[in-house]
């Protein structure tokens, strides 16, 4: 028996409780299966990178705060890289080791927002959410001492960082990275071999490598997908040469494995910040570099880090003035969003929202 | 790799496209782009599987696309580049065949910097709405 | 006649005229439902909130009156104040009609259930069946809701939702069957009183199945698909707004004070417990109280089924269970009950013993077969990480 049945078009997003922003999807379904998909941007776009172009280069720190403002150390961290290979310095190194503590922390503090929505999409009613807030509001404190903000840091400068840590600030990282554990302990017991989570996400919109590599996806997505590219090993900046770490892998490319893939890169993450204490140096922590730079006429340079969601880069164009010529900010989640079609189309409604909380995009850094 | 090395290899596979190159980067002729494209990530020496970002710089004289190529199992990268001249009805062809990834970037620029690539099944703005008029990025664009 | 209207009657009827003694007594009782159910849907929501607080690492409300007790009461307050919006292509009769159609079966169920010994508004000999008879009548209102709304995710909820309902009143009622069965009466006063050993312990697996359906036809987590808020927006009363809006907050709510009232009649021997003469009330309302934390834990902890996997849940694992149920109550009365037909005590423990390993053994069985093969990944430190070369850097144009 075959029932005739008609094509609905709905609009999810702008104004939806899960689409993690402005973000709209105008969907078309056969029931609850999904046929065709468009995703729809802009409505976020502030123009950054005209706004750059007026701005002058240690000003536009501030700028890229509010990309991704889950993860605003990690933005100053990529534009920072750009303008030094720009100028063609290299900050100090406790410069870079400072950077990394706090490029991981935030790496720690994004992909647990990014663990809490994808379970929030789920349908688990904010526990596992709050239990990752609270994790989270004690990296912001971090932050807080190191530059007063908590979530546009502006922590970065090209030629190193602001300034030094407080005192109070090493043992309180301590402490936190000591509790740290059994609290992420906590959370992982819950819903890693949950049996909800894994009938929901086992097996429910594989992304496979080549379609993945075809599309330009990067960071986690690209990672559960089974291959191990991660920037931080293949061209190490910062600190990252001197720490060791692994590069957490899955095989299948489902709404699993990159939420999985998310848990273990918070531990390696860990790791990290714990190998940069035991190895940090007193030094000075910035170059003595004008306040108002000038890099030659004609420099370009293409500033790349691995950011939490993906490859994040800053590609500068110098005429010689205060200002970047031509500022293009490569960013992961919109580009991550190419795949968009490929994992949506033939599952259904409720799927498609776990799927989007698994790529874990951020309009602020989609739209810019 | 070097503009020298590209173009030594890209005289085999798209002969005479390769117009200008130096130590870090190789100018293509636009036309020929979508060609140039596909050679680069099927030849098995160059294997740019990875496109990791398209964009655009206005010079005023020229708008000049950039292309930052990736490849992931031999392990090097490559810039690409290639010139438009004038202002206005710029065009050339997509590279979304080849790479998928370009799809978004390439919307972006033609949104942004009024660069229209030819093959894209969907060329239409990205970022601003339909019916905004020119391209904020251009550098005449107040 | 119960015998609250039989007492408001008599009193009345001192000093009225017969006919208008009758109207008294029924609106006195009427307001009583009324009131108790809102009432009892503002203790829970406030309860809910308060313990969701407390699973959350959070405080929850507990601003205004002690322990935030007065919550529901401001929240119903600032919705009676909101603009009260129909949709412009509403089906406006049947739009209106919504709040009222989901709050009454509510109500209804509320009349027939015991609150202490004699103290049922109406006991009706055919109780049971009569709630579920009036709970099925929010399957209607839900699809009212959904379309009348002219909002496609409303439209989905209602989809999803009337799917639901259907299903799962399939195990609810023939795990119901039992508790008839072994009762021999469908008063539930009568069940109350035969519960010499609660039926929880009787029959296990019935209490399971009806326990699942019952959160099921809730919309509650893990089986909330109709009101999915982070698919669905807020299913099918994503429309309504300020008074409406309110009455099907409360007849949700409410929905789950009356649900867990029913159960704990149906399965917790009700109102029974030490001097149940006296404080039958108190017994009841620990009970509820006990049922509905249960109803709260289980919604802050599990995520949500997929709509399909939870029509498989309804028709492959419990409808199985609940005709296990059935088949061992049927042989057990059979064999257990003496001349008259009547189960002793004794007999219930006998029961119980049987029952309770039958119910682990057949949630194992019916567990293992309808689980999905699935399993967690295997940690495996950079598993094909290709050795880095500098050469991936890309080169920064310098100019001199």
């Amino acid at each position: 028996m075959s029932l005739r049945t008609e094509p609905m078009t709905v609009n999810v997003g702008p104004q939806h409780p899960s689409t993690h922003g402005v973000f709209r999807l105008r969907i078309t379904f056969d029931g609850e299966e999904i046929v065709e998909v468009e995703p729809v941007f802009g409505y976020l776009h502030r123009g950054t990178e005209k706004l750059a172009e007026e701005r002058n280069y240690v000003q536009i720190v501030t700028l890229t705060d509010r990309l991704d403002y889950v993860s605003s150390m990690i933005n100053n961290q990529a534009y920072c890289l750009g303008v030094e290979k720009l100028l063609g310095v290299e900050p100090p190194p406790r410069a870079k080791y400072m950077r990394t503590i706090a490029a991981e922390l935030q790496r720690v503090a994004s992909h647990l927002m990014g663990i809490g929505f994808f379970l929030q999409d789920l349908g688990t009613l904010g526990t596992p959410l709050m239990y990752c807030f609270r994790m989270r509001e004690k990296i912001l404190d971090l932050f807080e001492m190191l530059c007063g903000a908590r979530i546009t840091v502006s922590y970065m400068r090209p030629g190193g960082v602001l300034d030094d840590a407080p005192a109070e600030f090493w043992p309180a990282l301590d402490a936190f990275l000591e509790g740290f554990p059994s609290e992420f302990g906590e959370i992982e017991q819950l819903v890693l071999e949950n049996e909800i989570v894994m009938v929901r996400t086992r097996g429910v919109s594989t992304l496979p490598l080549d379609v993945a590599i075809n599309g330009s996806v990067s960071g986690p997505v690209l990672r559960a997908s089974g291959l191990a590219w991660d920037w931080r090993k293949m061209d190490p900046y910062d600190a990252y040469a001197d720490v060791e770490f692994d590069v957490p892998v899955a095989a299948g490319g489902d709404n699993y494995d990159r939420f999985w893939v998310r848990m273990q890169e918070v531990h390696q993450s860990i790791r990290i910040v714990r190998q940069c204490i035991q190895q940090i140096e007193p030094g000075p922590v910035r170059l003595a570099l004008p306040l108002v730079l000038r890099p030659k006429p004609g420099a370009e340079a293409y500033g790349r880090v691995e950011a939490s969601k993906g490859e994040l880069a800053f590609y500068l164009v110098s005429d010689g003035g205060v200002s970047p010529y031509r500022m293009k900010i490569r960013s992961p989640s919109l580009i991550n969003l190419t795949v968009t079609e490929h994992l949506l189309v033939g599952w259904k409604l409720a799927d498609m929202i776990v799927t989007l909380g698994s790529m874990d995009i951020n309009m602020g850094e989609v739209d810019r | 790799m070097t503009g020298q090395h590209l173009a030594d290899r890209l005289a085999f596979g798209v002969p005479r496209a390769a117009q200008t190159w130096d130590e870090t980067a190789i100018w293509v002729d636009p036309a020929r782009m979508a060609d140039v494209a596909r050679f680069l990530r099927e030849d098995p020496d160059l294997d740019f599987q990875f496109l990791n970002s398209i964009t655009a710089v206005d010079f005023i004289g020229h708008l000049e696309i950039v292309y930052h190529l990736t490849s992931l199992i031999r392990q090097h990268t490559a810039v690409i580049k290639t010139r438009l001249y004038g202002r206005e009805d710029l065009s050339l062809p997509s590279v979304i065949d080849t790479w998928k990834g370009a799809d978004f970037q390439e919307r972006e620029v033609w949104d942004l910097m009024g660069v229209h690539f030819q093959g894209h099944p969907n060329m239409k703005r990205i970022m601003l709405w339909e019916g905004f008029e020119g391209h904020p990025l251009r550098k005449d664009y107040l | 006649m119960s015998g609250l209207y039989q007492f408001i009657y008599e009193t009345a009827v001192i000093i009225l005229p017969s006919w208008t003694s009758h109207l008294v007594a029924g609106l006195s009782i009427m307001i009583i439902l009324v009131n108790a159910v809102l009432m009892g849907a503002a203790v829970f929501v406030w309860m809910e909130r308060r313990l969701i607080g407390r699973f959350h690492n959070r405080i929850g409300p507990n601003r205004w009156g002690p322990f935030g007790m007065f919550q529901p009461f401001a929240d119903m307050l600032k919705l009676v104040f909101k603009e009260d919006i129909i949709p412009a292509n509403a089906d406006k009769p049947v739009f209106i009609l919504v709040p009222i159609a989901m709050l009454m079966p509510v109500i209804l169920m509320m009349a027939v259930v015991p609150f202490a010994q004699n103290t049922a508004l109406a006991n009706l000999n055919v109780g049971v069946l009569y709630v579920l008879a009036v709970t099925s009548v929010t399957t209607l209102a839900i699809f009212m809701a959904g379309w009348s709304s002219n909002n496609r995710f409303a439209m989905f909820g209602a989809a999803r939702g009337v799917a639901v309902l259907i299903s799962y009143e399939v195990p609810v009622v023939i795990s119901l069957l039992g508790v008839v069965l072994v009762t021999g009466s469908m008063s539930l006063a009568d069940v109350v009183s035969a519960q010499t050993v609660p039926f929880l312990l009787v029959q296990p697996l019935a209490f399971f199945v009806f326990l699942a359906g019952t959160s099921a036809e809730l919309n509650r987590t893990p089986f909330d698909v109709a009101e999915a808020e982070s698919e669905l927006v807020a299913g099918y009363h994503t429309e309504f707004s300020g008074v409406k809006f309110a009455l099907i907050q409360a007849a949700e709510f409410g929905g789950v004070a009356a649900s867990a009232a029913v159960i704990v009649t149906l399965f917790l021997s009700g109102w029974a417990g030490p001097a149940s003469a006296y404080l039958g009330w108190l017994w009841f309302l620990l009970k509820v109280g006990v049922i509905a934390f249960v109803f709260i834990w289980i919604r802050a902890t599990y995520p949500r089924l997929r709509v399909d996997q939870i029509m498989a849940l309804a028709w492959k694992f419990l409808l199985p269970l609940s005709l296990i149920n059935l088949l061992a109550i049927v042989l057990e009365v059979f064999f257990l009950r003496d001349a008259s037909g009547v189960l002793t005590t004794a007999d219930l423990w006998i029961m119980a013993g049987i029952n309770i390993v039958l119910a682990v053994s057949a949630i194992a069985l019916f567990g293992s077969l309808i689980s999905e093969k699935v399993s967690p990944n295997i940690w495996q430190p950079g598993a094909g990480l290709p050795e880095p070369t500098p050469a991936v850097a890309f080169p920064a144009r310098e100019v001199r």
